[in-house]
This record gives structure tokens, C-alpha cells and sequence, in this order.
């Protein structure tokens, strides 16, 4: 412990590695759970994957990964949108096909583009190696996130909650939806450097059931999730940097940790008390 | 000025499948006004297509000659029970709260004159000691009465209710009838979707009768009548009497 300590005061990147992750950790529990409760865990995992060919694009024209990637993110948000809503074909199909789609070509790009950065590090992140640029981007997209969801968070919440009624007096409902996956994707650009492609639902998803499972107020559950995200970070980055292990891998493993202590301890839904209460009904 | 709600030549489709097909009516406001008819004849299009959460092909719907898209704010809508996520993290005091919201500006949070309202409307649906309550943790009748002081809560002129009474208890059912009859008698309109053919005359004042077309219009006891029921329900008259109408 007073190694990483003494470690993060003398290496910059080490600092540059654990502010990058802490930020990405909270952004990622705050729109995870817009995402939870509006059922699109799917979406996450499919932008996530479907801004690949605009890293590629980025490194071939010389420009930062972040401006390719969020332009492709959200065309794959509209792409998918379009699927389902102008034929039959239901929407985890719709962001099923779009999302291996737009992958696929990533995968081919990265290969063509002959970059010093691989497709392991977009796939799996690599914090050590994230950059100052990086972080001020990191930081810049926090401000953005947590600014949107603060200002309009009375509107975010009624639509998220209630829909119909939202529509009915008169918010703009599918906007709101299209804000929400921007979002959704300038967070998911932010995490490829610290979790990577493959493991960035994880942050979105994990952290926020996590604090679904803690609480009967959404706005504590944000808080929750964001707490839990950067804890996540914090302990995963130490236990990767002593153990020389895959720091994204660490990540998804601590959050996963705190979601079972949840699953279990929780007093109102962990699986402990319920069995408790059910063994305490069948006494009486 | 004429106080009426107007919809004339209604039109709305579902995927090729005509829901609702030249609905025109008019109907005074300040009264309690039942939808009925049988399954998938087209009720719950009707408030929506009125609220224009659905797509309409072609008609109008005004109420005191403005088109409904401009009072959005003074009408609220009740879904069906069914439309809601009732594993929602939010308690039953801030589910009623979120009825301040239309009235709320942008960046502004609700005040606490907003929270005391909120509390008075759960008051008045006997709910006050369950605030603190997950929405998931009541009985049905309890999360409908919910729903209804989030109405109240709007502090709307014109209420919209889809299937208030499905699936609830009789002493919510009163209670919900009686809240409603007071609204009426305040002057508010109050539209409900209604299946349940048996308490019909005793709730509405007036009745929408549909089968994708409108059947019939105009006070209760002008529609109920035999003739005009079996033709909306296609059914012989000992069907709807079993059914508790003309009891």
C-alpha cells in the first residue's frame, strides 16, 4: 500500500492512469444507470463495440481516436434506432446486427491501419499508457456528462421513469433519448483507454445494479454507482500495479466483487435476508 | 364561448391495422365522461391519439376551439398499470411529485411548497402514511390511487385515466369514484377508459361508446340502450345483461 503511495508521487503516469480511471469510473456509474433501468444494457455493450472503426479511421487520418469514435458511436445509436423502428425486426436483433456490423469493419480498419497501437489495447485497455491528452479529453467529457445530467436531471428522470407521461405534457421524449445516447457514447470513448472495447459494459453495468440493489431513490443510486465505479478503479488499478496483472481485467473483477456483496448483504433485495425472512415466516 | 371537447374525423392506424376509423364527436367539459367498448376496440388509442403520444393519420382534436397540443399542460394522464416499471428506485411521495414537474422550469428543482402539495395529494388518496413506501411494496389499489394524487398533483383542468380500475380492490375503486365525482363537481372534465360494463351508470355522466368506429355518443342512458350495446359488442342482449348492464 505505501508502495503504490510512495509509486503514484513519483511517476506522473501513474497519477495521469489513476484520475483517468477515477473519472471514468464515476461517469460510467451515473449513465449506467440511466441504461440499466431503461433496459439498454445491450446498447452500451454495442456502442461500445461499434465506435471501432472510427478509432481506426482516426490513427489513419492522424487525428485523436475520441473524434472518430464519437462520431461512429452515434451513428450506430441512429443506425439502430432506424432498424427497429421502421420494421419488424425487434430492437436486440436491430442493435445485434448493426453493432457485429459495425465491428466487423473496425476489425479489418485497425488491421489496415498499421498503427504502433494493436487491437489489444483498444479491445482491453490499457491505463498505463493513457496520455495527459487523454485525460484532459477524459476530463473534459466528464464535465460534459455530469453537467447534462445535473441541469436536466428533473427531465432525465420523469422520462426514464415514465415516458407516456413525460410525451404527454409535452417533453421531447425521443431527443431526450438520442442526449442519453450520446452520453452513453462519449462515456464509452472515455473508458476504451482504462477498460477497453470489450469490458466497458461492465463499468456500465455493474456498478449501477449494484447501487439498484442499494437503494429506493434514483438519485441515490447515481451517486451509488458513481461511488462504486471509481472504488472499482481505485482498488482494481493498486491490485493490478502490485500483482502485475491486466489493469482492466482488475477493474471488472473488483466491481463484480462489490456487486455480490451487494447481491448478498443488500437489507432489502440481498439473497441473505430473503432467505432469512422466508425461514423465519415458516416457523411462525 | 362554447366549452366543448371536439374531435372530429379521427383516424389512426397501427402497422396497416385500422384502430380507429372517422371518430368525430363533441362533448361538453365539466363532466365525467366514460370510453367503453369491447377489447381492442380502440379506447386506449382514443386517449392517446387525443394526448398525440400516437401518430394520428388525419382528424382534429380541440378543446374550447385550441388545438389539444397547446393546453399539454393542463391535462393529466393516468397510464395503465401495466405501463409502468414498478421496480423503479423512487418512492410513492416522489412518485407524486413528479405531477409538480410540468410545472416546474427548466434547471429549477421542485420547492417545498411543491413537496407539501405533493404530501396533501397523497393525502387525499388516503396514501399519506405510505410515502416512504417503494412503489412496488403496495397493492394494486394503493399504486392506482398513487397515480391518481399524481394527477391531482398537476393541478390540471381535464384528467385522462386508461383502465383505472383493472385489477383493484372495491374500497380503492370507491375511493377513486368519489375523488373523481368531486373533480367533476369542481368543474374539471374526467375522461376513463373503462371495460367493466356493470358500474357504468353509476360512474359517467356521459359515455364514448367504440368499436374502432364510434358507436354512439351522448348521456349514459341515451347509449346504454339495448339496441345500441349489442351492436358495438356484436353480441345478442342476454349477453350484455349477463355482462351486469340493465341490471
Amino acid at each position: 500500500m505505501m508502495n503504490f503511495i510512495a509509486d503514484l508521487q513519483q511517476y506522473d503516469f501513474l497519477q495521469t492512469a489513476l484520475i483517468t480511471s477515477i473519472m471514468v469510473g464515476i461517469i460510467c456509474g451515473v449513465i449506467g444507470s440511466f441504461i440499466i433501468i431503461r433496459g439498454l444494457a445491450l446498447m452500451g455493450d454495442a456502442i461500445s463495440h461499434a465506435i471501432l472503426p472510427g478509432v481506426a479511421i482516426s490513427y489513419m487520418l492522424g487525428i485523436n481516436y475520441f473524434y472518430g469514435a464519437v462520431l461512429f458511436g452515434i451513428v450506430s445509436a441512429v443506425g439502430i434506432e432506424l432498424v427497429s423502428q421502421n420494421s419488424r425486426i425487434k430492437s436486440d436483433s436491430a442493435i445485434g446486427i448493426v453493432f457485429t456490423a459495425f465491428f466487423a469493419l473496425g476489425v479489418l480498419l485497425i488491421s489496415k491501419a498499421q498503427t504502433a497501437t494493436d487491437l489489444t489495447q483498444i479491445l482491453f485497455g490499457s491505463v498505463l499508457s493513457v496520455r495527459q491528452s487523454d485525460m484532459i479529453i477524459t476530463l473534459i467529457i466528464s464535465i460534459i456528462v455530469l453537467l447534462v445530467v445535473v441541469l436536466f436531471y428533473k427531465e432525465l428522470l420523469i422520462s426514464t421513469f415514465d415516458e407516456t407521461m413525460a410525451a404527454a405534457y409535452g417533453l421531447p421524449t425521443k431527443w431526450i433519448h438520442y442526449v442519453i445516447m450520446i452520453l452513453l457514447t462519449l462515456t464509452t470513448v472515455a473508458s476504451l483507454q482504462t477498460v477497453g472495447v470489450v469490458l466497458v459494459v461492465a463499468m456500465l453495468i455493474t456498478p449501477a445494479s449494484t447501487a439498484y440493489l442499494l437503494t429506493n431513490k434514483f438519485s441515490v443510486m447515481i451517486m451509488l454507482a458513481a461511488f462504486f465505479g471509481a472504488l472499482s478503479s481505485v482498488i482494481g488499478l493498486y491490485i493490478s500495479l502490485e500483482h502485475n496483472l491486466e489493469s482492466g481485467a482488475v477493474i471488472v473483477l473488483v466491481a463484480t466483487c462489490l456487486f455480490l456483496l451487494a447481491f448478498i448483504f443488500s437489507p432489502k433485495q440481498g439473497v441473505l435476508w430473503r432467505l432469512f425472512r422466508s425461514k423465519n415466516k415458516g416457523m411462525l | 364561448m362554447n366549452q366543448t371537447i371536439e374531435v372530429s374525423d379521427l383516424n389512426v392506424s397501427y402497422y396497416g391495422n385500422q384502430a380507429l376509423k372517422d371518430v368525430s364527436f363533441s362533448l361538453q367539459t365539466g363532466n365525467l365522461i366514460g370510453i367503453i367498448g369491447p377489447n381492442g376496440a380502440g379506447k386506449s388509442t382514443l386517449i392517446k391519439a387525443m394526448l398525440h403520444l400516437i401518430p394520428i393519420e388525419s382528424g382534429t382534436i380541440s378543446i374550447n376551439e385550441q388545438p389539444v397540443k397547446n393546453l399539454r399542460r393542463n391535462i393529466a394522464y393516468v397510464p395503465q398499470r401495466s405501463d409502468i416499471d414498478w421496480d423503479f428506485p423512487i418512492t410513492v411521495k416522489n412518485t407524486v411529485l413528479l405531477g409538480t414537474y410540468p410545472n416546474i422550469k427548466l434547471f429549477r428543482r421542485p420547492t417545498k411548497a411543491d413537496k407539501e402539495w405533493a404530501l396533501y395529494c397523497l393525502e387525499k388518496v388516503g396514501m399519506g402514511n405510505f410515502a416512504n413506501r417503494q412503489i412496488a411494496e403496495l397493492s394494486g389499489g394503493q399504486q392506482q390511487r398513487v397515480f391518481l394524487a399524481r394527477a391531482l398533483a398537476q393541478k390540471t383542468d381535464f384528467l385522462l385515466l386508461d383502465e383505472p380500475f383493472v385489477g383493484i380492490d372495491a374500497a380503492s375503486e370507491e375511493m377513486m369514484i368519489n375523488i373523481l365525482r368531486s373533480l367533476r363537481d369542481e368543474g374539471k372534465t374526467v375522461m376513463v377508459v373503462n371495460h367493466d360494463l356493470s358500474k357504468v351508470e353509476a360512474y359517467f355522466d356521459e359515455l364514448i361508446l367504440l368499436n374502432h368506429t364510434l358507436v354512439a355518443t351522448g348521456p349514459v342512458h341515451d347509449v346504454i340502450r339495448p339496441e345500441i350495446m349489442s351492436k358495438a359488442y356484436h353480441t345478442n342482449l342476454n349477453m350484455i345483461q349477463q355482462m351486469g348492464v340493465f341490471s
